[in-house]
């Protein structure tokens, strides 16, 4: 999976072109593993939180299946939704909203709202890859510090899920890096009131959302395998012209490099998640 | 001095004046006449050149190898400067310097990342690039200026922060937000710069401040315009064309409500004088140090946060209405 950062210097974000063409899975019957290349049953794939039942490689997932793996149905009221503009005039970027909007049904990169996690009331976010490579401009950034400032206001804890972040969104020039100052500013506020914010991040988390909100929970989770790094490590090796160590950038390696807490398989996330809001209510 | 192609109409015409005054000079000849029909000609060349440039030819203006580098602006800026080392966890990034310096009198803490001038020096700056150690040193002495209440002045010249093995070993992201974050709250005035490149988290991460200016021929952006062009149509070689589409020139930035207010530098750019252009920045950054420092600390992080916290657009509403 790391080819998906073939050319992507820091910062950016992942063109959904250039990814084989697939929903979050095809319609046939099967897919093959990413990792360990074998056949999984789609109704299987589905009943495992899709992870490869084989080797346990976690499959990307859309924000909404992440959404109903969290919380039980009607424990979820989204924000109201906000809808990006091109405030650079960046050529093709209103056409690409708008493809993004119809293939994935969102209005931007994330969902977020108030939710309750086995029993504990909190804001969730979940940013979908599938909309142009989960990058964060004004909109993504504006709703991630509504969550931040709805959270202080009912002195909720916050989760979210930087779920294929790739990072800033360039098309928004300026503004989407002052997304980063904004976010980082929104968790501040919340944490400066001693409030709590678990950051999870998983395949893949980098550039703008990394070097942002999503490295400043109280604990940071990752999911394994994750991609998690700032700069992408295409541009490491041009950049350094040395070869990459052996897992460079993956969870396990920013587990034992010091960068977080834990790395959590999807299957035990609910209950995980759910332990620590409980233990920090 | 190194010229770029676009200019080189204007210093063959400058050649020309000085040969022909030496000429003079030596010969005991009288070519005053033509002498000053060219020089009314390279000044209206010189006009014509930089007053219209594009903002690539800003961008390599910012990139000049002669351009002012930050202990260069320090020089310039301080009337006295004593620089500070080392992140107490884990080396001195020669990438960025700090120290604590006089501006007018007033003790100021000065941070910025530094390029190098000969090999050898770049070398040992990293090209300016700097590690996370850099960025922990630039925050330690950042909360040391809010300690013993002086303002901070950050000089920011950055293409971006060191995409290395190491940088990311040792949480170049975590410690790019770490500042972000905590430079944010600071309880002492910041003034930030922007004196040459302004590349993304690498520069963000010490331009969170009350006050933000830049000079005229800098930029500021998420992404380089060669990173920029490389995504767009794998071609690194265009970057002429993404540096007009990601709007990164100060008169962007200004209109965007970015930044504060534009330095300009002398016809021809900062690295043709050193001097002029210092003047001109301490002219700027007494008149607004003088605004940021009246402020009492609180009303300063709050000012901080608002102004951020505005910046964004987008539409209040959902896709099944537009």
């Amino acid at each position: 999976m790391l080819n998906v950062f073939k050319g992507k210097p820091k910062y950016l974000t992942v063109r959904p072109q250039e990814e084989p063409e697939r929903k979050d899975f095809p319609d046939n019957l099967w897919t093959r593993c990413d990792s360990c290349g074998k056949m999984i049953f789609n109704k299987e794939l589905e009943k495992e939180a899709f992870l490869c039942a084989s080797c346990g490689h976690h499959f990307r997932i859309s924000a909404t299946k992440r959404l109903a793996m969290l919380t039980e149905a009607g424990d979820f009221e989204a924000f109201p939704p906000l809808v990006a503009m091109d405030p650079i005039g960046f050529p093709g970027y209103a056409e690409k909203i708008k493809q993004a909007q119809e293939q994935t049904g969102l209005d931007d990169a994330v969902l977020i709202g108030k939710a309750t996690i086995k029993g504990s009331p909190c804001i969730l976010g979940v940013i979908d890859f599938s909309f142009i490579g989960g990058s964060m401009g004004s909109v993504v950034g504006e709703q991630l510090v509504r969550g931040f400032e709805k959270g202080l206001q009912e002195e909720l804890p916050v989760v979210i899920f930087s779920g294929g972040g790739g990072g800033a969104r360039m098309h928004e020039g300026i503004f989407s890096l002052m997304q980063m100052a904004k976010t980082a500013q929104a968790v501040g506020k919340h944490s400066r009131a001693g409030l709590f914010f678990i950051s999870v991040l998983t395949h893949p988390t980098m550039g703008g959302i990394y070097a942002s909100f999503a490295s400043l929970g109280d604990i940071i989770l990752a999911e394994p395998g994750a991609l998690i790094g700032f700069a992408g490590p295409r541009i490491v090796e041009e950049t350094t012209r040395q070869k990459l160590p052996a897992g460079f950038q993956t969870a396990e390696y920013a587990l034992e490099h010091g960068m977080i807490d834990a790395i959590v398989s999807r299957s035990q996330m609910l209950s995980y998640v759910g332990r620590l809001l409980a233990w920090h209510r | 001095m190194q010229a770029f192609e676009w200019e080189k109409p204007l210093l063959e015409l400058e050649t020309r004046i000085s040969e022909l005054k030496e000429f003079v000079h030596s010969e005991e000849m009288d070519f005053s006449q033509e002498i000053k029909t060219l020089e009314r000609k390279a000044s209206k060349l010189r006009k014509e050149i930089y007053e219209n440039l594009t903002p690539f030819q800003r961008v390599t203006m910012a990139r000049h190898p002669k351009r002012p580098t930050t202990l260069d602006y320090i020089s310039l800026l301080f009337d006295d400067f004593i620089e500070f080392h080392g992140d107490r966890s884990y080396r001195d990034d020669q990438a960025i310097v700090g120290g604590v310096g006089l501006f007018e009198g007033r003790p100021v803490t000065v941070i910025g990342p530094q390029k190098g001038r000969a090999t050898k020096d770049n070398i040992a700056r990293n090209f300016g690039l700097p590690h996370p150690e850099g960025y922990r040193k630039a925050l330690r002495l950042m909360k040391q200026a809010e300690k013993f209440g002086r303002p901070i002045i950050t000089l920011i010249d950055v293409v971006g922060a060191y995409p290395g093995i190491e940088a990311e070993e040792r949480g170049q992201g975590m410690v790019i937000a770490q500042c972000i974050e905590e430079m944010s709250f600071l309880k002492t005035p910041i003034l930030s710069i922007i004196t040459g490149e302004g590349g993304s988290g690498g520069a963000l991460a010490l331009g969170v401040g009350d006050c933000i200016l830049m000079l005229e021929n800098a930029w500021y952006s998420v992404i380089s315009p060669e990173m920029c062009a490389t995504i767009l149509w794998r071609d690194s070689s265009r970057a002429a064309e993404a540096a007009q589409l990601l709007r990164l020139t100060p008169t962007d930035l200004l209109k965007f409500g970015i930044i504060d207010d534009v330095i300009t530098e002398p016809l021809g750019g900062a690295h043709r004088d050193h001097v002029t252009t210092g003047l001109q920045m301490r002219s700027f950054m007494r008149r607004y140090l003088a605004t940021i420092i009246k402020k009492p600390a609180d009303r300063l992080v709050e000012e901080r946060l608002v102004r951020f916290r505005k910046i964004g657009m987008f539409n209040e509403k959902s896709l099944a209405d537009l």
